[in-house]
């Protein structure tokens, strides 16, 4: 077990690696210097401002620095914002997106596979339909488009939710259902197919044969091996509210991550592209090995043994 | 004397898109304690349709009873509500499946799943059902069931997985254990234990076992009493010797004619040609008209009143009819060498 | 009991067999004959077919049918509810939003049909290369796919798009330049199993050369899945584009597409919902209508999912 964790912190300090330098290099090949959006500066200011930021070593040199201090967390200073360090931005937005977040899984989770159960057990009966209805519409609209709706329909018309900020749990509403919407609806209907497959597998009849109760075998036999899929799920799922948190942050006015991050790139802020960029994928890598580490928990077949990886 | 099971006249089918499929149309036999009932049938014929619908494992809908009585201990179990039947399966009846492999649950341990039936319906607690699960295992021949009792179903071979199944089925000592097609699915060396197995469980606890198969190898192996299935309906029936040395249906003909035997080496196995009767639409007569070599005009229309050669054995063809062409059993239906064994 | 008059000529033998008994019920069909009808069967995906198709042609023909066209600014008739001139009303610019909702179908449906496209052609030559070929060619060449497959597609779209100057080339290059790795991973995938096939093997025991095994069995019996995967690839570059555009890094004025419409409306959503509600819903019919196609098409193509 020690062992196989130590492997995949292996692996992840090598993507991290290359993604490191992926994200450096674009971001030095990008087009205009990092001043070139303000007005212009005086030659003699920019040439002091490059000095200031390290921006005259040579290339290697500034690559080599970058790597030291992404070791250190710290990602050096924003351009656009004068005085405020990369590091400082992610520490202060981030709570933000987690919360966010977090809330968003939680709900695709408990309402997708309920959806899902509730389609399966009902099959070809008017609870599956429904829930197929809901489940591809939900594929259908994109989650910035469902914000709108739900921002028109709920805080603008209805004035029942606020419209936008983060200042309570009233204000998460809106943002964590909008960001959900897509990942719930694939939830719904995978979890409906794997449903449908457990409830025809031998050994639910087993179940039944031993005088389990309807609830018992659905419960506690069907549903444990129908969630496996959906737990190998949850890595495209952080992936996805992850990206999605970009837009639905912006539509909402949120000062989390996401937000942060599409603000760096219109105002191309490499240091914070960069160092937002990296931050995600600490985050996306981490919660890969923290799915498959609670898929080898549910699922007693796959081993998180010294062999490593799955069967 | 009433005996242990009877099942009389019971029909079964399902609605599909295309219609209603006859899966099983008024099947009667009777099960008494201490014997082995084998029903035999190829795939279709209605064996496994038969034996889960006496514990009502059938999904209703698309299936449903069309007809006929399951009289469990003097109990119309057709009439039982779903609760009812809850408490007869696994306690009373209880059933293994061909696929050891994927008949037990693969993220339940299997101690747990042994467990499971002794706490509902024997009212044990976790502890004492652990501690029977080991006798279980044990009894079953599952060596060091101690360790074995907190693995899963993938950390066992498919023999052992069979064993495990079949220490399930036997938990709450049931009246009936239902076999369905129990070493298919196995190795030959393995089908062998299995069924020693089950032969020698069955001395101790006095289980009726029901078991269907299509291997007529197994039925001479275990089996006490046949049941020959064809097209959702019994063709003949008889004690183990009057099915192997007086069959008198063409089709136990034909199964027998489709078994290898050991003393004649250099003939050919006889394969019955064509395919089984479409159960949307059941012929009128005998189902086996289409593939009977000696069919007769009559058989197209009307299906034979059973015939009972013997207290045991009954025959529904209408070549017992005594208008009909006497004909004798071929060659390959004869059984030949010593006794059959079991 | 039935009394049954029988005379002896009932138990004359059947003399001859008139039963077929080795009769295999129902005709047989070819497989894509066999999938087309299944998927005639399915109303739902039909009528994404017919939504796709109408869109198409709307595509072309809206802005003439409204005699307006999609970049006229005029001011005066800025942000006018739809009426008999405007059917769809004005955007902020006074811009007819009928003639501005079929031009950005035209721009929608090209970058998803283009990316499904390009998508199709370096994932097909890649996966077909590696599941082929097999050993050290598939290990190298799938490690590259992995490690990019890695990387959120998104994150790197947008990387892509603050680097390469606007434009909707641009935009296309950067949604294909990680995006043919699905598509990839499906062809070798499909590609492993059939050459693992017993028909497979049977074929080249028959003598088979290879062309005649690419060609008559291994590329008929892979085009379901990757069929589906492309008809898959479309709404999600679509919906890409939207939300690039959302985030400001679609295509430049004065090309528009739904999502750049739908972009530009959202500022005044609160007095003018119905700016964002024509190319809003108008993405989503599209998406729907190819996710039904695509849903419809995996159930017609996969005859054990029935």
């Amino acid at each position: 077990m020690a062992k196989y964790l130590l492997k995949r912190l292996g692996y992840i300090l090598v993507s991290l690696f290359f993604i490191v330098t992926i994200t450096f290099f674009l971001m030095k090949a990008a087009p205009g210097g990092p001043f070139a959006s303000e007005r212009k500066l005086p030659p003699a200011i920019e040439q002091q401002m490059n000095e200031a930021y390290g921006l005259n070593d040579p290339i290697i040199k500034q690559y080599g620095d970058y790597l030291v201090n992404v070791v250190k967390f710290d990602f050096g200073p924003s351009f656009k914002y004068t005085g405020q360090e990369v590091s400082d931005i992610i520490k202060r937005s981030f709570p933000y997106s987690l919360i966010l977040g977090l809330e968003a899984i939680f709900l695709a989770l408990a309402v997708g596979v309920l959806l899902g159960v509730v389609a399966a057990l009902k099959h070809n009966k008017f609870g599956d339909y429904i829930a197929m209805v809901i489940a591809v519409l939900g594929i259908s609209v994109p989650s910035f488009i469902m914000a709108t709706i739900l921002q028109y329909i709920f805080a603008i018309k209805l004035q029942a939710l606020p419209v936008a900020r983060f200042e309570s749990f009233a204000h998460t509403i809106l943002p964590a259902v909008a960001l959900a919407t897509t990942p719930l609806a694939f939830i719904a209907r995978l979890m409906r197919s794997s449903m449908l497959e457990v409830l025809n597998a031998d050994y639910i009849k087993t179940a039944k044969s031993k005088g389990m109760s309807e609830r018992v075998v659905t419960y506690k036999h069907a549903l444990r091996n129908a969630i496996l899929p959906v737990v190998s799920y949850l890595g495209p799922l952080v992936v996805g509210i992850l990206t999605g948190s970009f837009i639905i942050e912006k539509i909402f006015g949120i000062p989390g991550l996401g937000n942060e991050f599409v603000v760096s790139v219109t105002n191309r802020d490499y240091t914070v592209i960069m160092g937002t960029t990296v931050f995600f994928s600490v985050l996306l890598l981490f919660s890969i090995l923290v799915v498959d580490l609670i898929y080898g928990l549910v699922d007693p077949r796959i081993k998180v043994t010294d062999g490593g990886g799955k069967e | 004397m009433k005996k242990l099971l009877e099942v009389k006249d019971l029909s079964v089918s399902f609605d599909t898109f295309a219609g209603e499929v006859k899966a099983i149309r008024g099947v009667t036999f009777d099960l008494d304690k201490n014997e082995t009932l084998a029903i035999v049938g190829e795939s279709g014929s209605g064996k496994s349709v038969t034996a889960q619908s006496l514990m009502r494992l059938i999904p209703m809908p698309p299936g449903k009873f069309t007809g006929g009585s399951i009289h469990f201990e003097g109990e119309d179990l057709t009439q039982k509500s779903e609760k009812q039947m809850e408490s007869i399966r696994g306690q009373e009846i209880s059933m293994i499946f061909q696929d050891p492999m994927t008949s037990l649950n693969p993220t339940m341990t299997v101690g747990k799943q042994i467990a499971e039936g002794l706490i509902k319906h024997q009212n044990m607690s976790k502890k004492a059902a652990h501690d029977r699960g080991i006798e279980l295992l044990k009894l079953v021949g599952i060596p060091n069931p101690e360790a074995r009792i907190k693995q899963y179903p993938h950390q066992y071979s498919g023999g052992m997985r069979q064993r495990a199944m079949i220490a399930i089925a036997l938990a709450c000592n049931p009246k009936i254990l239902i076999a369905d097609e129990p070493t298919t699915a196995l190795d030959v060396t393995i089908q062998a234990q299995i069924l020693d197995l089950m032969r020698e469980l069955q001395e101790k606890t006095g289980t009726a076992i029901i078991l269907i198969t299509h291997d007529l190898g197994v039925v001479a192996n275990a089996a006490s009493r046949v049941a020959v299935m064809y097209g959702g309906k019994i063709v003949e029936t008889g004690n183990v010797d009057e099915i192997f040395y007086n069959p008198k249906h063409p089709y136990t003909w034909g199964l027998l004619g489709s078994m290898p035997k050991l003393d004649n080496e250099d003939e050919e196995l006889q394969a019955i040609p064509g395919s089984p009767p479409d159960l949307l639409d059941p012929p009128k007569g005998c189902p086996f008209v289409t593939r009977c070599p000696y069919a007769m005009k009559v058989c197209e229309n009307h299906m034979p009143e059973y015939t009972e050669l013997s207290d045991t054995q009954k025959t529904a063809c209408w070549l017992l009819d005594e208008r009909a062409p006497k004909v004798d059993p071929p060659e390959s239906a004869k059984v030949g060498g010593s006794k059959v064994h079991g | 009991m039935e009394q049954l008059k029988l005379n002896n000529a009932d138990f004359e033998p059947i003399s001859d067999k008139k039963f077929d008994t080795e009769k295999i019920a129902g005709e047989s069909t070819s497989y894509w004959k066999d999938a087309w009808r299944r998927f005639r069967k399915n109303k739902l995906a039909l009528a994404g077919v017919v939504i796709i198709i109408l869109l198409g042609i709307m595509s072309f023909a809206g802005g003439p049918i409204s005699g307006q066209n999609y970049y006229q600014n005029d001011l005066m008739n800025a942000n006018q509810k739809p009426s008999a001139e405007h059917w769809f009303g004005t955007d902020n610019l006074g811009r007819d939003v009928f003639a501005r909702t079929w031009y950005g179908a035209k721009i929608s449906l090209f970058i998803g049909l283009m990316a499904a496209l390009i998508d199709l052609i370096i994932g097909i030559i890649w996966g077909a290369v590696a599941g082929f070929f097999g050993g050290k060619v598939d290990e190298y060449m799938m490690r590259i796919a992995d490690i990019l497959y890695g990387v959120p597609y998104l994150l790197v779209v947008i990387l892509l798009m603050v680097i390469m100057p606007p434009g909707l080339w641009t935009l296309i290059i950067a949604m294909t330049i990680t995006g043919w790795i699905n598509m990839a991973r499906i062809v070798r995938g499909q590609v492993m199993q059939l050459r693992s096939e017993e028909y497979v093997m049977a074929s080249q025991s028959l003598g088979a050369s290879n062309s005649r095994l690419l060609f008559r069995h291994l590329v008929p019996n892979t085009m379901g899945p990757i069929l589906v995967t492309l008809t898959l690839t479309i709404p999600s570059a679509i919906f890409t584009e939207a939300f690039l555009s959302f985030l400001g890094l679609g295509v430049p004025a004065p090309l528009a597409s739904w999502g750049t419409m739908s972009s530009d409306a959202l500022g005044s959503l609160q007095y003018y919902p119905f700016q964002l509600f024509f190319p809003a819903f108008f993405i989503c019919l599209t998406m729907l209508a190819f996710n039904v196609i695509g849903d419809g098409m995996r159930d017609a193509l996969d005859p054990k999912g029935r």
